[in-house]
């Protein structure tokens, strides 16, 4: 039996290396435990479940707000994500597993979330809903939405085009098959006077966004507005017009400190904020409400609307400092 | 290659083993198993989660683990058997999206009952399947790049047909048409269990399929057949397997799984959204192959895939519990597919060497 300490040996390398992978992730549970055990009287541990796609400074603002509104409460915030829906729905069973006192959930794709939403509510944890759902969350028996309503903030952006003068735009979607991002396209085109053209790029590839409207800007030269649906596309929309030497100007949805830099500077026009950061204080802090006092935030029936709100050269002077604390 | 034939249990070498040593030592004979590194990884994943993660350890956890293990699972069913018959599917994860929209908008636009659209979807999954098989038989290309294409066409045409038949990137809501109850019923109710609560039904869909394909595995001249022609084609054709029948065969079992994991999807919501699917072609890939198949083919087993699915269930769903950062999540699947791989080779050296 020579071999046998070898194998133990193994198992044993085996076991050390599972042994460190616990050690050192337990440290940013012991870290949450610490804000606040769920065994303390009077603690709420609340579950915040969103759609993102890993790598958006969006969502970092999302989590910002909720976090800084947990921080105001005591309340410990389990953050979860994931861009499929249905494991997105299975991330919502596993926080009525968990017991949590309250459940935050984004409804981008609503169907899938359905069954999973009443299971929550039968299990008797509230739900609120935020950043997408707008049509949906009412039936699905969720008692507060925050949030934008896209097709709004798309018109009111293809009536910023008007103004601006814009005869041809390029509506650029970061995420195919994601329903409010073709709501601000197809809302944008209905408002626009011009032309507004669609493209699809692979948001989790910045090259390929860049190059994508690198080539669309030379093959179409009539182009005179780009719209992107996030900052960071902006950044590389920016990157794109200079690499194809054609002088359209570019337009965004969404607010980050690099395209609040570049409105000051005058390279981007403007920007639609749906105020992520309100979107992800104002879910923990109805959840709160609602345990704490039993406040609707809404009154139950009406969405609380966080944007839009335009940021331009006129007012960006306020929005710059916190957006430089990726508050906004 | 003939050395990748060794392991397995042939009654043959198994006497001959027998004569030579004989008897056959307890230890020996489960270091010559596929499942037996993923098993250890098994129990050691879930002692890490028992001990650290307190909702773990509850009954309705352990049954949205499974849950998660067996979306997984099914597909690493038909891609471990793939494996072993020597190729790969990276379209796997695609083809499941593409059988949940040809469904739906099947139904919904042909006014057709659900069971009627299913069938349309299994018609268009196994032609997939077939396809890939085709292919690689006619052009003799590794199945990485065929497979690959396939890919990325499906991905295209997910989005592309879905935008021009329903005007939207989502498939129609098809959970008020005649059928759909009883679709939901086979493939997406919830079946009560004593202790662990309502468990769904993929999980006990998954045990079937896996018991299912470990017969046909071990028990039938198709078994045979797989592990004759994952190990080496040429001397299987020689002795009569007939290796493209199989080949063709084994895409198609891929097909048929996608179908089922796709009508799954499709009537857990009603609906099915036309980008997903993307990457969990090697989640499968990772399940068969952190279950001991090996990806030059001719040496896997079913039921190590499902370990491994449910490892990856496991730590996805455990990380949650424990309310680890779920940014980790692929980091953490990412060590155990390398140290199950690490521990699977060191086994099969410590066999061969016996």
């Amino acid at each position: 039996m020579n071999r046998t300490p070898k194998l133990s040996a193994y198992l044993a390398a085996a076991s050390v290396l599972a042994l460190a992978a616990a050690a050192c992730s337990s440290g940013g549970g012991a870290q949450q435990e610490d804000a606040g055990g769920n065994a303390e009287a009077g603690d709420l541990t609340i579950a915040m479940i969103t759609h993102e796609v890993p790598g958006d400074t969006f969502w970092d603002r999302i989590r910002a707000g909720a976090e800084d509104s947990a921080a105001n409460h005591g309340i410990t915030l389990d953050y979860n994500s994931d861009p499929s829906a249905s494991e997105q729905a299975t991330l919502v069973r596993t926080a009525i597993d968990k017991g949590v006192d309250g459940i935050a959930v984004t409804l981008a794709k609503p169907d899938e979330l359905k069954g999973a939403v009443q299971e929550a509510e039968d299990a008797g944890i509230p739900v609120v809903a935020f950043n997408s759902g707008i049509e949906e969350w009412q039936d699905m028996g969720v008692t507060e939405y925050f949030g934008t309503d896209e097709a709004l903030a798309g018109e009111a952006f293809g009536e910023r085009l008007n103004e601006a003068g814009a005869e041809k735009a390029l509506c650029v979607i970061q995420e195919q098959g994601h329903v409010a991002l073709e709501t601000r396209c197809s809302s944008l085109d209905e408002a626009f006077d011009g032309d507004s053209e669609t493209l699809y790029v692979d948001g989790s590839s910045m090259p390929d966004v860049k190059s994508s409207i690198t080539s669309k800007l030379q093959s179409d030269k009539d182009i005179d507005h780009v719209v992107t649906l996030g900052g960071p596309f902006a950044m590389a929309a920016l990157d794109a017009v200079s690499d194809a030497g054609s002088d359209a100007k570019v337009a965004t949805f969404d607010l980050n400190k690099e395209v609040v830099a570049s409105i000051e500077d005058g390279t981007i026009e403007w920007a639609v904020d749906q105020q992520p950061y309100l979107q992800g204080y104002m879910s923990v802090e109805g959840l709160w409400l609602l345990n704490a006092n039993g406040n609707d935030i809404g009154g139950g029936t009406e969405p609380v609307l966080t944007g839009p709100s335009f940021v331009d050269s006129d007012n960006v002077g306020q929005v710059a400092e916190f957006a430089e604390k990726g508050t906004r | 290659m003939a050395s990748t034939l060794a392991p397995r249990p042939a009654p043959a070498a198994t006497t001959e083993k027998e004569l030579r040593a004989g008897r056959r030592p307890l230890l020996n004979r489960l270091l010559s198993r596929p499942e037996l590194g993923s098993l250890i990884g098994a129990v050691a994943v879930f002692a890490v989660f028992f001990a650290l993660a307190p909702t773990f350890r509850q009954g309705d956890s352990f049954a949205t683990v499974l849950y998660a293990a067996s979306v997984v699972g099914i597909m690493a069913v038909g891609v471990a058997l793939l494996m072993i018959g020597g190729e790969f599917d990276l379209s796997a994860g695609v083809a499941v999206v593409t059988a949940a929209l040809t469904a739906g908008m099947a139904g919904y636009y042909l006014n057709l009952n659900v069971w009627a659209a299913a069938g349309i979807s299994l018609l268009v999954a196994l032609a997939i399947g077939f396809a890939n098989g085709a292919i690689l038989v006619r052009t003799k290309l590794p199945s990485f790049l065929v497979t690959l294409s396939m890919f990325l066409m499906l991905q295209g045409l997910n989005i592309a047909v879905t935008k021009l038949v329903t005007g939207s990137v989502s498939g129609p809501n098809i959970s008020d048409m005649d059928g759909y109850e009883s679709a939901r019923a086979v493939f997406a109710s919830s079946v009560p269990v004593p202790v662990l609560g309502g468990v769904r039904i993929t999980v006990i869909w998954w045990l079937v399929f896996v018991a299912a394909a470990t017969w046909v595995l071990m028990r039938t001249r198709v078994g045979n057949w797989i592990f004759a022609v994952g190990g080496n084609a040429e001397s299987a054709r020689a002795v009569g397997v007939p290796v493209t029948r199989v080949k063709i065969g084994l895409f198609m079992t891929v097909g048929f799984f996608a179908w089922f994991s796709g009508m799954h999807l499709l009537t857990a919501s009603g609906r099915q959204q036309s980008g997903e699917g993307v990457g969990m072609e090697l989640l499968y890939i990772m399940a068969a192959v952190v279950g001991g198949c090996l990806l030059t083919g001719g040496f896997g087993s079913v039921i190590g895939a499902a370990i491994g699915a449910f490892i990856y269930g496991m730590t996805t769903m455990g990380i949650v519990y424990a309310g680890w950062d779920n940014n980790w999540v692929m980091f953490f699947v990412g060590a155990m597919l390398l140290l199950a791989v690490v521990v699977n080779a060191w086994v099969r050296r410590q066999a061969s060497k016996r």
